[in-house]
C-alpha cells in the first residue's frame, strides 16, 4: 500500500513536470535491429519529427540475441521504452498477456494491414492487435539470369515446368540445378516446405484449419509438399547433405548454382556479391492457372509500452509506421524487409520491386507452424525442420513424415486430437 | 588441564578454496538438482517431486531422445576408447623410444590441436570435409579414392563416428602425454633386468611397461568417460542444437542444451532441462563409482 502511494506521489510529480514545463516529448524505441540504427537516425526519425514538432524520438537498439531478455527485465524494472520494437507470435503475444503491451486496436491506422498482416501480433482469437505491423519476408527463387539465358530457359510457372528445367540445367551440367544443402535443416523447411507449401494447403485456408483442427497432417495437401521435396534432391548439387547455409549462398553468387531457392531477406546480400543479373519466380503452381499462394511472414513489429508516459506521442508515431510514407522509407532502405500497409509501396531495387509485386498477383499466408502450433513439446517448427530434410534425403517416406509429425502435435495440441 | 587451542589457520587457509568451489560448483549444481523437481504450472513455479523424471523416461517423446542421446553418447566414449586410447599409448611408446629423432617437435605437434577452441577444430574439420570446398575430396581424388568420399557430417550412418573421430584428433595429445610421463618414470634398471632374462623389444612392452602404466591407463578411462559424457562443444559447433542430421548426433550434453535454453521457436524448459542433467550427473556418477570401486580397487600396483 505505501509503496502504491508513493510510486503514485511519483508518478503525478511526474505529469506535473512535463505539463508545466512543456518541453518537447521524448519516446524511445527498445529494437534488436542494431543493423538498422543509421536508418533510423539519419532517415526514419528525422523525417517524423520534421512532419511532428514536439516529439523527439530515440531509437537505442540492444543486440539481438539479448534483446527479449534485456527488454523483459526492463519492462519488469519499469525502465523500458515507450515504444517496443515487436519479435513475430508467442514473444510479444507473451508480453501482451503480462500487460506490457498496449491493445491498438482502437487505432484508426490499424486499418491499414491485412489479416495475416495483422496475426503474428494478435491473440489466439484474433480479438485484440498490439504490435503495428512493419515488414515480412516473402518466399520464392531466386534464379540467375545469365545461366538462364545461355541455356535457353523459361523462368518456370508450374511445377512440371520448373521439374524441366532443373532437369535441361543438369543435363547441360554448367550449373548446379539447385543451391540447398541439408546440414543446417532450417532452409529445407524454411525454404523449402513453407515455401512450396502454400500452393498446396490453400494458404491460409490451409493453414487456419489445421490451427482449428479441421485439417490434419497426414491429409494430402500437407503430406504433397514432402513429395515433391523428394524430388529435389536430384538437383542439388553433389554432397547436399554436408552443404551448409552460407555454402548454397556462396555456390549461389560466384555464379556456380542456378536457382537458389530463397527468403527476401537474402536480397541486399545478393546484390553485393553477385556480378550476374538476377530475377524471381514465385514457387510453382500444379496447374497452369491455379490460384497461386505465397509464404509472406511477418517478421517485424512495433507496439506501445502500456505504461508510457506519452501514450499520445507514442500513438502519433505509431499511426506513422503504418503511414505509406514510412513503407517507402523502410522498404527502400532495407530490400527484402516488404512494409506489410496495405497500400502498395514503391520499391526502387528491381529484385525487390518484382518479388513483392506477387502480392498483387498470389494470395498471401504465413509459415503454417508459427502460430500457436509451435508452443508444445514436441515443438512442430522443429520436427518440420527434421522432416524435410528427411523427404529430401529420402530417409522417410511423405507418409511416415506426416504420420509422425500429426502424432507430435495430436500429443499436446487439443483441436488436434 | 590445558583447553586444546582450536586451530583457525587450517580454517583459514580451506577458506578460499570451499568458498569459491561451493559459490561456483556446489551450490549450482545442488541447486540445479533442486530445480528438477519443479516445473512452471500457469506461471508458477509449483514443487512436482519426481515427475519431471517420470515424463523423461515415461514419455515416449522424451524417453526416445533421452535413450538416442545416450546410445550416441556410448558409441561416442567407445569410440575414444577404442581409437584414442591405444593411438595415444602407441604414441607415447613410440616417442619414448630413446633412439626416435625429432621426439619434441612430434610431441608439441600432436599436443597442440588440445588447445584450440572447439569452435575452430568444428569449424575447421567442417571445411576440410565440406564436399564444396573442401580438400578431403580432392585428395581422396589425388590417389583415385574419390569414390570412398562421402559427406560424412550430413548422412545419419557416418556423421556421429566422424565427429567422435574429429575429437579424438583433437585430444589424442592428452592420453599420449599421461603415458608417457608414466613410462619415463619407470626405472631403467627394471628394464636392464629384464633385458638380462632375455625380455627386450616388443615383449618388454607387454611384459613389464604396460602392467606399470596401467593405472595411468584407467585414470585415462575414466577422464574420457567424465568428458565424452559431459560433451556438448564439438557437436553444437559443427552441428548445432538440434545434432543433425536428423538427431544422430545429438549426445547428452546437446540433448540438455536445447531443453533447457530452447531452441528456434521451442521455448526453454529449465526444470526439464535440469532433470537431463540430473540425469547426466547420476550417470557419471555411478560410471565413475564402478570403476573406483569395481576396477582400482583391484588393479595391482607395484612399487618401484
Amino acid at each position: 500500500m505505501k509503496r502504491k502511494t508513493i510510486s503514485l506521489l511519483l508518478a503525478s510529480t511526474l505529469l506535473a513536470g512535463t505539463a508545466a514545463t512543456a518541453e518537447d516529448v521524448t519516446l524511445t524505441i527498445e529494437s534488436w535491429r542494431n543493423d538498422d540504427l543509421t536508418l533510423w537516425q539519419d532517415k526514419i526519425i528525422p523525417a517524423f519529427e520534421a512532419q511532428n514538432p514536439g516529439i523527439k524520438v530515440k531509437f537505442t537498439p540492444s543486440a539481438p540475441a539479448e534483446y527479449n531478455a534485456v527488454l523483459n527485465s526492463k519492462l519488469d524494472a519499469g525502465s523500458a521504452g515507450d515504444l517496443i520494437t515487436c519479435r513475430p507470435f508467442d514473444a510479444s503475444l507473451a508480453l501482451f498477456e503480462a500487460g506490457h503491451l498496449a491493445d491498438l486496436d482502437d487505432m484508426e491506422a490499424m486499418g491499414n494491414f491485412s489479416d495475416v498482416a495483422k496475426s503474428a501480433w494478435q491473440t489466439d482469437d484474433g480479438s485484440a492487435s498490439f504490435c503495428v505491423p512493419m515488414a515480412s519476408v516473402i518466399h520464392g527463387f531466386i534464379y540467375n539470369k545469365d545461366a538462364f539465358a545461355e541455356l535457353g530457359l523459361e523462368v518456370p510457372t508450374t511445377e512440371a515446368e520448373f521439374f524441366a528445367a532443373l532437369e535441361a540445367i543438369k543435363a547441360d551440367g554448367t550449373y548446379i540445378p539447385m543451391a540447398m544443402g541439408t546440414n543446417d535443416q532450417w532452409e529445407a523447411a524454411t525454404m523449402g516446405y513453407n515455401n512450396i507449401g502454400p500452393n498446396y494447403w490453400k494458404g491460409e485456408e490451409g493453414r487456419l484449419a489445421l490451427i482449428a483442427g479441421e485439417q490434419k497432417l497426414t491429409d494430402p495437401q500437407w503430406v504433397a509438399p514432402y513429395e515433391t521435396l523428394a524430388k529435389w534432391s536430384d538437383y542439388m548439387g553433389d554432397g547436399y547433405e554436408a552443404q551448409t547455409y552460407p555454402d548454397s549462398q556462396n555456390l549461389f553468387t560466384l555464379g556456380r548454382a542456378a536457382i537458389y531457392p530463397a527468403g527476401s531477406w537474402e536480397i541486399s546480400g545478393f546484390n553485393a556479391l553477385a556480378d550476374f543479373e538476377m530475377g524471381a519466380f514465385k514457387p510453382p503452381v500444379q496447374n497452369a492457372g491455379d490460384t497461386c499462394y505465397i509464404s509472406d511472414h511477418t517478421d517485424i513489429g512495433i507496439g506501445m509500452n502500456a505504461k508510457t508516459a506519452n501514450p499520445d506521442a507514442a500513438k502519433t508515431f505509431l499511426a506513422w509506421v503504418a503511414s505509406p510514407e514510412f513503407a517507402t522509407i523502410f522498404g527502400n532502405a532495407l530490400p527484402g524487409f516488404f512494409p506489410l500497409s496495405s497500400t502498395p509501396v514503391e520499391l526502387e531495387d528491381p529484385l525487390a520491386k518484382e518479388i513483392v509485386g506477387w502480392r498483387g498477383e498470389c494470395e498471401s499466408t504465413i509459415r503454417s507452424t508459427y502460430q500457436i502450433l509451435s508452443r508444445g513439446t514436441p515443438n512442430l517448427e522443429n520436427d518440420t525442420w527434421g522432416a524435410s530434410v528427411a523427404a529430401i534425403k529420402g530417409t522417410s517416406s511423405p507418409a511416415e513424415l506426416g504420420q509422425k509429425l500429426q502424432d507430435g502435435l495430436a500429443s499436446w495440441y487439443a483441436p488436434q486430437q | 588441564m590445558q583447553k586444546p587451542r582450536i586451530r583457525w589457520h587450517i580454517a583459514v587457509f580451506l577458506a578460499p578454496a570451499v568458498l569459491v568451489y561451493t559459490a561456483v560448483m556446489i551450490f549450482p549444481l545442488f541447486n540445479t538438482l533442486r530445480l528438477s523437481l519443479f516445473s512452471k504450472i500457469d506461471q508458477e513455479r509449483v514443487y512436482v517431486g519426481l515427475q519431471n523424471f517420470q515424463t523423461l523416461f515415461g514419455d515416449p517423446i522424451w524417453s526416445e531422445q533421452f535413450w538416442n542421446a545416450l546410445g550416441n553418447n556410448f558409441w561416442f566414449f567407445l569410440i575414444h576408447m577404442l581409437v584414442q586410447n591405444p593411438i595415444g599409448i602407441a604414441l607415447a611408446a613410440i616417442l619414448s623410444h630413446p633412439r626416435l629423432r625429432f621426439a619434441a617437435l612430434y610431441r608439441s605437434a600432436i599436443v597442440i590441436p588440445t588447445i584450440l577452441s572447439f569452435v575452430i577444430v568444428g569449424f575447421a574439420w567442417k571445411l576440410i570435409l565440406s564436399p564444396i570446398w573442401g580438400i578431403a575430396p580432392s585428395m581422396l581424388d589425388a590417389v583415385g579414392l574419390k569414390s570412398l568420399f562421402a559427406p560424412w557430417l550430413g548422412k545419419e550412418e557416418y556423421a556421429l563416428t566422424t565427429l567422435a573421430l574429429i575429437s579424438v584428433w583433437q585430444f589424442v595429445g592428452i592420453p599420449m602425454m599421461l603415458i608417457y610421463a608414466a613410462l619415463l618414470s619407470i626405472p631403467e634398471e627394471v628394464l636392464e633386468a629384464g633385458e638380462i632374462d632375455g625380455i627386450t623389444g616388443m615383449s618388454a612392452f607387454w611384459k613389464i611397461k604396460l602392467p606399470l602404466i596401467l593405472p595411468s591407463i584407467g585414470i585415462i578411462s575414466i577422464l574420457t568417460f567424465v568428458g565424452n559424457f559431459n560433451a556438448f562443444d564439438l557437436i553444437y559447433a559443427s552441428q548445432g542444437a538440434l545434432a543433425g542430421p536428423d538427431y544422430s548426433t545429438d549426445i547428452l550434453g546437446t540433448f540438455m542444451y536445447r531443453t533447457f535454453f530452447g531452441f528456434q521457436l521451442q521455448l526453454g524448459d529449465p526444470h526439464m532441462g535440469s532433470a537431463i542433467a540430473g540425469a547426466m550427473f547420476a550417470i557419471i556418477l555411478i560410471g565413475v563409482c564402478l570403476y573406483l570401486f569395481g576396477i582400482q580397487t583391484r588393479m595391482r600396483r607395484y612399487q618401484l
